[in-house]
């Protein structure tokens, strides 16, 4: 039994680190802007993309730092564009500017590749078969929880001992407050979209690294479940994102074990549901009440 | 204006409306771009209003507008197969297990109804969330129902992964525009009816309302569900217009298509969903072809020209739209007879709204 359900463990585990890496960009900009960033996934498949395109025309170890460049370029570019001239709009507009960045960015990718979908390069000791006991897998899925903790853990320390650590925190309680005190809000925004979309880079690295083809709407899957990692583990709460995204990666897995495979996706929105009735705080979420 | 009068020309102009559109297919052709962009923008308007009863008018940000799109789609295909060909369409599952017929008509109704009983039981837990995360839930759920749609074991009745085909289907742009039209009204009836003037107390403001005495759980249910019965029904009018369904086609892209849709009319106006969706389908179907097309003027290719173009230029306007003409189209006004007469007749505007 142990050998049956031990390929599939490991493959949450590892798709669970790499929802986490997008999970924790969703819930940094929830967490100030109050904002869900539905182009988040689509920054993901960008990197995807960038990746494929970088990779042909310049040797890896070039590549793999401008995609990371690239991609935070584009998430910085997304929030300056279409979110900062909405800060005073109602949250639905923002919504809806988020939705159609998704759009445009779907479209361009389609465009860009004429729609077909293309090979991720192989990524030299990432993508290596190895074989733990009685499965065999690649390297990143092995890799994949060592650097998301890795990540995290760091992410969490420039959170509490830096100061533009304490400007997010101070944001995030109170944006006009924060913003009497004099602190830059938008640079803070900026800084907590370049964060959200570095991590979506390594994560995309290390998903595609698994998935081998990147296609334009590859990335809105992952993105939404990530978000609901993101709900799942008390939106705000960096630590409760990783800890969702972990716990969804790996139950979508054993759903897939147990031959339901259909369902491994419904299983997600099944669970935000229920999360969002009897715990919409989520498992580590700060409590908030309605101000009039 | 008298109200009699305004009851003649509103009429007329609904004949007229009609009439246009028959000639068009008469002179352009039923196959040509025209008669096409005439359908699917009729339908879309339908959808589009019925969108914007729940997100413009009770202020509910809801994204499952797909899943009850699809809901509606799969009745009227189920129900409305003639038995004889069921052999062939369910190939997989024995001729399922439906072995009758509804009459279009009434399948079309069906197909709203059991949207709307759908809704009823998602809107009880998913309804007491506030705005985004009532977003994502309503997303989720439409998510589900497209994985349980295709779920194997239900293959006798949904036909599984497979399509549903060989159902009837319209063969004139005018039956689109009157169901369509009959529906739009209803909406319109009920948005000035109390129950509208309800919605949109709560859109403005939950808490004063509530504190006026209004039930907001009873209210945005009811908005809900009559919005997903509208939706059913164009879901079931689109599986018409394409004479094919298969599940996956209504992903949450269909339901982001539908809100740019209602947003570039304007959160709040009927009229102008109705002219955004065939401005939309006008668009993405027709006007902006070209873009699509490598082009040559004498021998220099025209840049950037090639497949994929138009949805770039289009999801550009569109942010445009977003960004930089927030109130879309309309706003919140709505086309209205009275106030193209003022406009003719010069007079001031009473009681215009302060802006």
């Amino acid at each position: 039994m142990f050998d049956r359900i031990l390929p599939y463990l490991l493959a949450g585990i590892s798709v669970g680190g790499q929802y986490a890496l997008i999970a924790v960009g969703y819930t940094m900009v929830y967490g100030i802007l109050r904002l869900i960033n539905f182009a988040h996934g689509d920054i993901f498949t960008a990197a995807g993309f960038f990746m494929v395109y970088f990779a042909a025309a310049m040797p890896l170890y070039v590549a793999a730092p401008l995609v990371v460049v690239a991609t935070v370029l584009l998430g910085f570019v997304v929030e300056r564009v279409a979110y900062k001239p909405l800060r005073s709009a109602p949250r639905m507009s923002i919504m809806i500017s988020a939705i159609g960045v998704s759009y445009l960015l779907q479209n361009l990718m389609w465009y860009v590749t004429g729609g077909l979908a293309k090979q991720y390069p192989v990524l030299p000791w990432i993508s290596e078969q190895i074989t733990i006991g009685p499965a065999s897998t690649k390297m990143a899925t092995v890799v994949t929880p060592v650097i998301t903790v890795l990540l995290v853990v760091a992410l969490v320390m420039l959170i509490k001992h830096t100061k533009i650590g304490m400007a997010m925190r101070a944001v995030s309680r109170d944006f006009e407050t924060a913003q009497l005190m004099g602190i830059k809000i938008n640079s803070v925004i900026s800084m907590t979209f370049v964060i959200g979309s570095f991590l979506a880079a390594i994560g995309s690295m290390l998903y595609f690294s698994n998935y081998t083809t990147v296609t334009p709407t590859i990335g809105a899957m992952p993105g939404l479940k990530a978000f609901v990692a993101a709900v799942f583990g008390g939106i705000g709460s960096i630590p409760g994102a990783v800890i969702g995204a972990m716990l969804i990666g790996i139950c979508e897995n054993v759903i897939k074990a147990v031959g339901y495979t259909t369902f491994s996706d419904a299983f997600t929105f099944a669970l935000l549901i229920v999360v969002l009735v009897f715990k919409p705080t989520g498992l580590f979420g700060e409590k908030t009440s309605e101000k009039v | 204006m008298k109200k009699s009068t305004k009851a003649a020309v509103g009429t007329l102009l609904v004949a007229a409306l009609f009439a246009g559109v028959w000639l068009a297919e008469r002179l352009a052709g039923a196959n040509s771009m025209l008669v096409t962009v005439l359908e699917k923008g009729a339908i879309y308007a339908l959808i589009a209003v019925s969108m914007n009863l729940l997100n413009g008018f009770t202020g509910l940000f809801s994204l499952g507008q797909a899943g009850f799109m699809l809901v509606g789609a799969y009745t009227y295909a189920i129900f409305t197969i003639p038995a004889a060909r069921r052999m062939a369409v369910y190939q997989y599952y024995q001729g399922g297990i439906v072995q009758f017929e509804l009459p279009c008509l009434l399948a079309i109704v069906l197909a709203g109804v059991v949207a709307a009983a759908f809704a009823a039981l998602v809107g009880l837990p998913v309804l007491r969330l506030k705005s985004d995360y009532l977003a994502i839930a309503t997303l989720g759920f439409a998510e589900i129902i497209r994985a349980v749609i295709q779920y194997d074991k239900l293959g006798p009745l949904t036909n599984g992964s497979n399509l549903l085909k060989t159902y009837p289907t319209f063969d004139t742009a005018l039956f689109p525009f009157a169901v369509a039209g009959v529906c739009i009204a209803v909406i319109l009836m009920l948005i000035h009816s109390t129950y509208g003037r309800a919605c949109k107390a709560i859109r403005d403001d939950e808490i004063a309302a509530e504190a006026m005495g209004i039930n907001l759980f009873r209210h945005k249910l009811l908005s809900f569900v009559i919005s997903s019965f509208f939706a059913g029904v164009g879901g079931a009018l689109l599986a018409m217009y394409q004479g094919t369904v298969q599940a996956n086609a209504f992903k949450s892209s269909m339901t982001y298509e539908i809100l740019l849709i209602v947003v570039i009319g304007g959160m709040g106006s009927v009229t102008g969903s109705v002219l955004a969706s065939f401005l939309f389908i006008a668009c993405s179907e027709w006007w902006l072809r070209f873009l699509d097309v490598e082009t040559f003027i004498g021998t220099v290719q025209v840049p950037l020209l090639r497949s994929g173009f138009r949805m770039v230029v289009f999801s550009v306007v569109i942010m445009a739209v977003v960004l930089f003409y927030r109130r879309g189209i309309m706003g919140d006004r709505e086309f209205s007879l009275d106030a193209i007469a003022r406009a003719f007749s010069g007079k001031k505007r009473k009681g215009a709204r302060a802006k």
